[in-house]
Parts: C-alpha cells; structure tokens; sequence
C-alpha cells in the first residue's frame, strides 16, 4: 500500500500528467492530448541531451568497468595489507554525492588551486576544465567513477571469489598462462557479474542527477543538460509538469529496455538467490 | 551467483581432476602476483588520496592561504577557525535533522518489510507473487524520474517542507531492495523448522517473531544499512520536497552552506570533512555491515 502510494501512484500519475500539456501545478490538470510528447520528439534541446546522456552512459561504462574488474579481481586474491588498502578504497562509499560533487566543484574551480595546477597537463591551460563542454562532460565521467568505481570493485571483488581454484589448477596444469587463464576462465565466469554491475552503471548514468545539479549546472549553456537535469530545469525551472512528466516517463521506459534488453542478452535469467554475485 | 552449478562443465573434461593440496614452489607463487592489476591498484588509490587528503589539508588552511594555489603542502598556518565557523554556523542542527530522517526511515522500512516479507515467503500463492513483481518492478523507477509526480502528491496531502516529506518518499523507494533482500534471507531458513514450530501449535505471530526474526539478523542488519544510507546520503527528495531552514538535512545543508560561503573555500572543505565523520566511524565500527548495505544499493 504504502509503497504503491509513493512509487507506483506516482509513475501512473506521471504517466497522466504528461498528457496534460504544459500544466503548472496552478488549478486542476485537464488531459489535452499528446501535445507533450510531440514536443519532445522534436525538442531539438532534448535530443541535445539525449545524445549527452547516451554518451555519459557509454563512456562511463568504458571508464569504470576494465578499471573495476582489474582491482576487484585483484583484491579477490591474498595481498598484503588490503585491510588498509578496502579501507582507503572504500572512503568515497561513505561519502554522499552531494558531498563528492561539492569537493569536486572546489577542487576544480579555477580560482582555488588545484585546478589550474592539473589543468595544464590535460589541456586546459587557464584551468577552467569546467567552462569547456568537453571538460564538463569528461568530469562528470571522472567524478562518476570516483564515487561508485570502489562499488563496482567490490561487485568484481565477490564474483573473483566465487570462481572455484580448481578451475586455475586445471588450467595451469595445462600450461595456460595467466593472460589465457583471464580470458578463458575469469572473464568467461564473470559475465553475470559484468551484467549486474553493467546494469547498475547503465541505469544510474542514464538518470545521473546529483552531480550534474551541483558540479556542472548542466553547463556551461547545455553543455552537460543531462536528460534527468533537463527534466529537473522544465519542471522547477519553468514550471512546466506536464512537459517534465512526458520527459521522465520516457527515460524511465528507456532504461527499464536497456536494462531488460542487457540483462537478457547476456542471458542472465532468473535472479535464484539475492546475494549472487556479492 | 550460482557459479558452482555451472561450473564443472566449463572445466575441461579431459583433464583429470588430481589436485592436492601442497606448497606452491616460489616461482608459482610469484607468477600469481599481477603486477598490471597491482599498479591500476595503486594508482587508483592516489586518484582516491589527493581529493581527501586536499579536502583536509585545505580545511585547516586560512581563506589566503588556500587561494594561494599551494593545496598540496600542509598547511602552514594550520588552524581549527573553518571548522568553527561551520559549527556555528547551524551544522548540529542539520546533523539531527539527518539522524532524525535515518533512523524514521529505517523503522518505517522494517516494520512494513519484514512482515510483508515473511508473508511472501510463507504464502507462496499466486498473489504474494504478483505482490512480490511489483516490488521488483519497483527496482526499474529510478528516484529523480518521478519527482514531479510526487511533488504535486506531497503539496496536496500537506506534508510539504516537513521532515515527513523526505522519510516518506525514500523509506518506499528503500522498500524494493529491502523486500527482495530479506525474501531471499527468509526462503534460506529450512521448512522443517517452519513444521516444528507448527507442530508445537505456535502462531504465525510467534514464528515471525520466535523464529524468522532472529534468524534473519543479517538480512535486517543489511537492509537497515541500506535504508540508512538512501536516508542519509539523498538530495533529491530534500531539495524538492522541504525548503525551509529549519528542514535542511546534511545534504541540502551543505549545498546551502557552500553557496552560502562562496569564495571560503576552506570553510565548505571542513563542512564537507565534518559531514563525513559520521560515516567514516560507521565504518570502522561496522565495515561488514556497512559494505553488505551498500551492496544492497546496487539492487540485488
């Protein structure tokens, strides 16, 4: 009851809303027709933004999966240390994103310091990473990362574990090397733990909001408009419900594909226990 | 997931299964190193390091001294005038507004999942299915997506810019997660259990109670950390359901703070080094706990 009241209420209400027109939470809200969602097929700002979220997406997935894998399966071995090492690894888990975010911003203002001492290795002479539209974006594929690459890690690190070593004795008794043994055993046993964790990185970089609100302000002009921050600017911006409404159900139905789309296509079925993969 | 049922055939068939178990000589047990990975390693965690260790360090740092661009240094004139400024500057109070909002939502969210939960488990009808799908369907609809719906729901049943306005919405958002959790824990406990405590003609009452709840502990410690967590780090739900000051929570706080101070970057430094402190004992209190609820953040 109660969830159905804050969750499901709400997605066929937004559903409902987005057929209202530019409805702005003023008197009563009237169905109008599909004026909303032609709007946003020919928005040309949200293509804009689409495109930017698509890549977001994609190259946030290039960015923390080989990186994850590589430590998380390492860390699934013996090292010496790794108490300390989880320990440091795992500080941006305990921080919020809007923690990240705001360190991030301070980090890299141009004015303070860090900025405009990195900026020129990286091609930003003046250290404004953030005024450029391609620092913008490059930054919130970095800042991504840094918050949930120790999550991903440790994702690789429990389905490292579950691997059984018999699989490596045989193949060593083979005379695999470790190269082959990566490809032919790790990466072949890992897949529903790439799909989970490909899942994960899909579904929250498509409706990435928190670091895009505060570290880039979707600029600089729209730069780095995700399509969620879009949705935020039509809705408390402009006060256009009905338009963010046919915006929001649309991304909630694209990544509800994608991800459905990811999770069969690599065959991951039925969920049989809820700590696989942990 | 699962990997010990499949794995045997992917083994090769013609090789016989004849390990024992012996010392490694040292060459193999150097090859098992990896130095590739061991490096990504380290780097990674001096990408970790120099934002927190800059965080710190610049914290203590007077205003001129950090704008003078020298962040790596220690500080040189190191001193504790930032971190005042932001504890009097209301910190206490956000603190408690958090608290508050945690541990509500964490309390909501178990006393409706896990009787809901046991239900499932217990019921295996048709309809605690269907009960159970559309939780998980719940998993698909990320929290940003639905905000305005929810915005114009939270004005009109007149809880808007009360703390109630935040721990509904996130204690149903928590509510999948927690559901498919602790299902998953109630279904491992064995039926013959169930069947004796049945024969000795106790309750349902008795067996969630008796039975269910303490050998559920680390599902419901999971998902208190989780629900704690959603409760603890959100921003969506405070920035759009509450505006006033006397409703700012750590998150929406901080983000006021750090516009409020402007070019201070010290003092936003320390008021995010502060905000941090809380989980960061957490987690050395509770690291199991606390990794297993993050874990639970990814849905599963």
């Amino acid at each position: 009851m109660f969830f159905g009241l804050f969750a499901v209420v709400p997605m066929a209400y937004s559903l409902f809303l987005s057929f209202c027109g530019n409805w702005g939470g003023i008197g009563s809200a009237h169905v109008v027709g599909a004026v909303d969602w032609q709007r946003l097929y020919q928005d040309s700002t949200i293509r804009q933004a689409t495109r930017l979220t698509v890549e977001l997406t994609v190259l946030s997935w290039l960015f923390q999966t080989p990186i994850a894998m590589l430590i998380g399966v390492w860390a699934a071995g013996r090292q010496r240390n790794r108490a300390v090492l989880s320990a440091i690894f795992f500080i941006p888990l305990v921080l919020s994103s809007t923690a990240i975010s705001l360190l991030f911003k301070a980090l890299l203002d141009p004015n303070f310091g860090l900025a405009s001492s990195i900026g020129p290795w990286i091609g930003f002479s003046n250290g404004n990473i953030l005024g450029s539209p391609n620092g913008a974006l490059a930054m919130l594929v970095f800042v991504g990362g840094w918050q949930f690459m120790p999550f991903h890690t440790l994702i690789y690190q429990g389905g490292a574990r579950q691997i059984p070593k018999t699989l490596y004795q045989a193949a060593e008794i083979d005379g695999a090397g470790r190269i082959a043994q990566f490809f032919h055993i790790t990466l072949p046993q890992l897949r529903h733990t790439i799909t989970t964790s490909s899942v994960l990185i899909v579904v929250g970089s498509l409706t990435s909001f928190e670091t895009v609100f505060l570290l880039t302000g979707g600029g600089p002009g729209s730069a780095s408009t995700t399509l969620s921050f879009a949705m935020y600017q039509n809705a408390f911006q402009d006060f256009n419900y009905g338009y963010a409404s046919a915006l929001g159900t649309a991304l909630v139905a694209v990544s509800t594909l994608l991800s459905v789309l990811l999770v069969r296509l690599t065959g991951f079925g039925t969920m049989r226990s809820t700590r696989e993969g942990m | 997931m699962a990997l010990t049922t499949d794995a045997q055939p992917s083994a090769d068939p013609e090789t016989p299964y004849r390990y024992e178990r012996r010392r490694r000589p040292l060459s193999m047990r150097l090859r098992r190193t990896n130095p590739a990975a061991g490096l990504a390693a380290l780097v990674w965690l001096l990408i970790v390091i120099v934002p927190v260790y800059v965080m710190v360090n610049a914290s203590l740092m007077p205003q001129g001294e950090a704008l003078g661009g020298k962040l790596l240094e220690p500080a040189a004139h190191a001193t504790f005038a930032n971190y005042s400024l932001v504890l009097h500057s209301g910190f206490f109070h956000l603190l408690l507004n958090n608290i508050i909002v945690t541990l509500v939502t964490i309390a909501l969210v178990l006393v409706l999942c896990v009787p809901l939960a046991f239900a499932i488990v217990r019921a295996r009808g048709a309809r605690a299915l269907l009960v159970f799908r559309v939780f998980l369907l719940g998993l698909a609809i990320p929290a940003p997506v639905i905000i305005v719906p929810l915005y114009v729901m939270v004005s009109k049943m007149g809880i808007y810019d009360s703390l109630w306005a935040i721990i509904l919405p996130t204690a149903a958002f928590a509510m999948p997660v927690t559901l498919l959790v602790l299902v998953g824990t109630m279904r491992d406990i064995s039926e013959e259990l169930y069947e004796s405590m049945a024969l000795e003609g106790a309750s349902s009452a008795q067996m969630l109670v008796r039975l269910v709840i303490p050998l559920s502990m680390s599902g419901i410690s999971t998902v208190s950390v989780f629900a704690g967590l959603s409760a603890w780090n959100g921003l969506i739900f405070p920035l759009i359901l509450t505006q006033s000051p006397q409703n700012l929570v750590l998150t929406t706080g901080l983000w006021t703070l750090s516009s409020q101070y402007g070019v201070n970057v010290p003092a936003t430094l320390a008021a995010l080094t502060l905000s941090g402190i809380p989980m960061l004992v957490l987690y050395l209190v509770a690291r199991r706990a606390l990794v297993s609820g993050v874990m639970g953040v990814g849905g599963k």
